[in-house]
């Protein structure tokens, strides 16, 4: 038997077939790999709960958040300092402390959170206040046909229009996943715009303004997303609903 | 006696693959994991790096093959022969029985591997960028892809390093191109012996030796 392992010319191109295997691979993921990933998370959901080393964490085992933050470091706020303000074409102007959302009604949801990059995170619960009740308070102008969110990271900027704005399913949050919104998830108060991606959920709530046009958000004014961000009927094509 | 192992234009290649590969591997942590995503934030100048870095891989790795030297290691590398399954499954592969060439099973099959893992990166990450091109649920069929894959691509790249850390004759290889005669026929000795036939018939014309060769 031949025992080189390297000279040229002869030999099976195996190399070569690994590089098209991989991207085979690669393309069968893209297909089918969102079906697999839920099936995984499903599997493997009571391992990752209950590891008390946290290094499942560190595996892509998906259904689970990634935290995006656009500007360097938020400060925390706490109860005692967070304040929404209402502020804009309104007729009666208002900044809410933390205490005082808490007080309002507040409307749970049982949601998916979707990413506009593809991640999602099934089911999750959250609590709040419905962004129509504070627009109802707060009264519009009649020139008032949209709302500009703004957030204490001094960066991030959203929108909707006014009759997106008073769905039942958007909500200002105040619970996430079953306790108080965290700092890294937003908290303590964030938006939750259920029917579209999650850029829309402004993070780290602090200003809610009643402008005459839509002013597009952090991620649109740029053109990297749609302004009407519905899941699945914007940023390429329709597809099923979370 | 020394015998050149890497040319130039290689060595070139690998360097600014490595850098832009670290550059990918650090901002993916930043992107990924929310303990570096929240304190550093700037999520687009990140992203930016992250993409440009990602994309701007492949051009060295094609680029390369305007060098003769780079397209006859390709070539060997991609060339399994008999002895490369063997030198897989032995236990006594370090030991010489099995005359290992240029490079080994254990570098071909990382070379593949990183090869076919920068393809599909390239792709998927393609369709997270611009999310106009496809649908969401390939959308996220690709996020799911990218995830995998950047684990083991990330596994394959922190083991090359690791044999490279165990291995300084290997890292001077790729820093001054050349290495020892003796590193040679430790790890690969048919690559020395053709050396050393090359020696004997040609007056040393691929090898370095102390004193420049008489032409």
């Amino acid at each position: 038997m031949d025992t080189t392992t390297g000279s040229a010319g002869d030999g099976t191109p195996i190399g070569r077939r690994i590089v098209l295997g991989l991207a085979g691979l690669g393309v069968a993921g893209i297909l089918g790999g969102r079906a697999v990933q839920e099936r995984l998370a499903t599997w493997l959901a009571p391992i990752e709960s209950r590891d008390p080393t946290g290094l499942t964490s560190l595996l892509p085992l998906g259904n689970a958040f990634r935290f995006y933050s656009v500007t360097g470091g938020v400060r925390h706020k706490s109860a005692a300092d967070y304040r929404l303000d209402v502020t804009g074409l309104v007729e009666r102007p208002a900044s809410y402390t933390l205490a005082e959302l808490r007080a309002m009604p507040q409307t749970p949801l049982v949601r998916d959170f979707q990413c506009v990059t593809g991640w999602r995170v099934p089911e999750v619960r959250w609590k709040g206040v419905r962004l129509a009740d504070i627009l109802d308070v707060a009264a519009p102008t009649a020139s008032a046909t949209a709302i500009r969110f703004r957030s204490f990271d001094g960066e991030y900027t959203e929108s909707l229009t006014l009759d997106q704005a008073r769905r039942d399913d958007v909500i200002v949050a105040l619970e996430m996943l079953g306790r108080p919104v965290t700092h890294d998830h937003g908290g303590p108060v964030r938006m939750y715009v259920a029917p579209m991606y999650g850029y829309k959920s402004t993070k780290w709530l602090s200003a809610i303004e009643l402008t005459a046009d839509v002013v597009p958000g952090y991620w649109e004014s740029t053109g990297d997303y749609d302004v009407d961000a519905w899941i699945g009927e914007s940023n390429g094509r329709e597809d099923d609903p979370a | 006696m020394k015998l050149q192992r890497f040319s130039a234009g290689e060595r070139l290649v690998h360097r600014a693959v490595a850098i832009l590969m670290v550059a990918c591997i650090a901002t993916a942590a930043i992107l990924y994991n929310g303990f570096l995503a929240v304190p550093i934030g700037h999520r687009r100048l990140v992203k930016l790096v992250h993409v440009w870095s990602g994309y701007s891989l492949p051009i060295p790795i094609v680029a390369g093959l305007i060098s003769a030297a780079y397209r006859a290691d390709l070539r060997l590398l991609n060339r399994f022969r008999p002895a490369d399954w063997a030198w897989l499954r032995s236990r006594r592969r370090r030991d010489g029985t099995i005359r290992v060439g240029k490079f080994n099973a254990g570098q071909k099959l990382n070379a593949a591997l990183t090869a076919g893992s920068i393809v599909v990166m390239a792709l998927t990450g393609t369709l997270l960028y611009f999310p106009d091109l496809v649908r969401l649920s390939w959308r996220s069929g690709a996020t799911f892809v990218h995830d995998w894959f950047a684990l083991g691509l990330g596994l394959l790249v922190i083991g090359h390093i690791a044999y490279a850390v165990r291995d300084p004759e290997a890292r001077r290889g790729m820093r001054t191109g050349a290495v020892s005669m003796s590193w040679a026929r430790d790890n690969h000795l048919a690559w020395a012996d053709d050396f050393e036939a090359d020696d004997s018939e040609a007056a040393g014309s691929h090898a370095v030796a102390e004193a420049p060769p008489v032409r």
